[in-house]
């Protein structure tokens, strides 16, 4: 299938080049490539797989900082802020469970 | 927005991708940036080279560094891209694009891509650096994207000014901030959109411009064709891409990504203590001045005897006024000859012919403005790990 995007996009580009300019250019289908990152295996994976990945990749969080001070204060900060500043609809319930996930495994 | 459906499939084929333990060969070959935890992936995107995959939804995606050896200009295939929110527009028809410019305006206007094509047209080349970028070196580390130095890249935009599409809808008396926004947007409604904000004497001063070609080509998909915000000077952030969307306004914008996000302490040198919160904020604006050497990678065995050092500068649009190189460690610099200048808002080349003997190195750039401003010598620190300019050292060993 992504093959068929491809070359998609690259008949959309000879079709605007023979033309001569974006003038009477075919619409762009733009394909992009499957995810590359999943969650770590951890307690709660499926709260967490269900909560977070409407929105973005698993690799949002395993790209951030390591260490002691990048645990459960950092990641409640972190959970917090996709609740109350990006709206993420995450049940109560769930915030902790998703917390200790992230506490634990990254 | 994209509706349920949609969303369902994207998550659902990332499911896919790792239900069957198989990344599905689109994970090349992997990098590992100079900061812990700095594992990349090198991803290979439509209209892109492989690049260092930061993030897969929304993509985001570093220019490997080396790039930047190559030349002044940015290859459009190898230039970084940034979304914030996962509804990135992947069907756009030009012929049906319109840029609508409403609100405090005379005339509220619909242009189409043709129409705006047809305005007379301007050129500038201009850096369009990531606010994050190079946040991952920041010490304390913070959160957010953890980029190494590749979220930057210098291009010849075409277009036309912000201003004379303005001036054809008549900005009204009063108008204080003009609102950018553009086709993509978040998967929840319950997001913020991603809406910018400039000030209307910015907005109008010729400068700011629609662009809707790159280096001689369109603009790639994932920098925001068909149509895209160029803010000379200012951080990424305000580069508003695949841009459909104008509107005066008669106050000050509060949105999320304006009022919440992208601020800086206000404070001379935009920094605070490490590890403590800013008084006050204001929103990020213009680069600080930066430099690198693009040749000579850090922990690099030369031969003894002469080499060339060679490398860019750029600045927040006063223009790179003197390079400097130092072979030990900030004690003593030398002049670099400048290459050719390209515009204030430009990458700055900049090369040096240094005799290194049989020993350990450590190399550093400095560049300075016209206006005198310049790189510490120690970093600074805020909480968003913006404005990173500290001297950059690479230390390499002759032998």
């Amino acid at each position: 299938m992504t093959r068929g995007f491809f070359l998609a996009l690259l008949l959309t580009h000879t079709a605007a080049a023979c033309l001569g300019g974006p003038a009477g250019a075919a619409p762009i289908s733009y394909t992009l490539p499957d995810e590359t990152a999943a969650f770590k295996p951890g307690p709660n994976l499926e709260v967490v797989q269900n909560n977070c990945t409407a929105c973005h990749s698993a690799d949002y969080i395993s790209t951030q900082p390591r260490g002691p001070k990048f645990k459960k204060d950092f990641w409640q900060a972190e959970v917090t802020k996709m609740i109350k500043v990006y709206g993420a609809p995450i049940d109560d319930a769930d915030i902790g469970k998703i917390v200790d996930y992230l506490a634990a495994t990254y | 927005m994209i509706d349920r459906r949609e969303m369902m499939k994207r998550a659902g084929m990332a499911a896919l991708a790792t239900g069957f333990g198989s990344f599905r060969a689109l994970a090349l070959d992997a990098v590992t940036l100079p900061i812990d935890n700095g594992e990349r992936p090198l991803v290979k995107y439509p209209q892109k080279r492989p690049m260092i995959g930061l993030t897969s939804r929304p993509p985001q995606l570093e220019t490997p560094f080396s790039v930047f050896n190559d030349g002044a200009i940015t290859p459009n295939n190898a230039f970084f891209v940034r979304y914030h929110l996962a509804d990135v527009p992947l069907n756009i028809d030009p012929d049906k694009f319109t840029l609508e410019i409403k609100g405090k305006v005379g005339r509220p206007i619909k242009l189409s891509l043709k129409e705006i094509r047809k305005l007379p047209a301007v050129e500038l080349v201009a850096v369009n650096q990531c606010s994050g970028n190079s946040r991952g070196f920041s010490n304390p580390r913070v959160a957010g994207g953890q980029l190494a130095n590749g979220a930057m890249g210098n291009a010849r935009w075409r277009g036309v000014p912000l201003k004379t599409v303005l001036d054809k809808a008549g900005v009204q008396q009063g108008a204080k901030q003009v609102t950018f926004n553009g086709m993509d947007g978040p998967v929840s409604d319950k997001t913020p959109d991603f809406i910018k904000a400039l000030d209307i004497d910015h907005a109008r001063d010729g400068e700011v411009m629609l662009a809707y070609g790159m280096n001689g080509e369109e603009l790639p998909v994932l920098n925001g064709f068909p149509l895209r915000l160029i803010v000379p000077g200012y951080y990424g952030t305000y580069w508003l891409k695949h841009l459909n969307e104008i509107t005066v306004i008669d106050s000050v914008f509060d949105g999320f990504w304006m009022k919440s996000a992208y601020r800086i302490p206000d404070t001379a040198c935009g920094c605070v203590e490490p590890g403590t919160a800013p008084k006050a904020t204001i929103p990020i604006n213009r680069f600080t001045v930066r430099s690198f050497i693009t040749n000579v990678t850090d922990g690099a065995k030369l031969k003894p005897g002469g080499t060339t050092l060679k490398g860019i500068a750029f600045d927040g649009g006063k223009g790179i006024k003197e390079v400097a190189v130092s072979l030990d460690g900030g004690k003593t610099w030398t002049p670099a000859k400048l290459g050719k200048d390209l515009g204030k808002y430009s990458f700055r080349e900049w090369k040096l012919p240094v005799r290194l003997a049989a020993s350990s190195f450590e190399l550093k750039v400095r560049a300075t403005n016209n206006a005198g401003d310049t790189q510490p010598a120690e970093p600074f620190w805020n909480p968003a790990g913006y404005l990173r300019n500290v001297i950059e050292t690479v230390r390499v060993t002759a032998a």
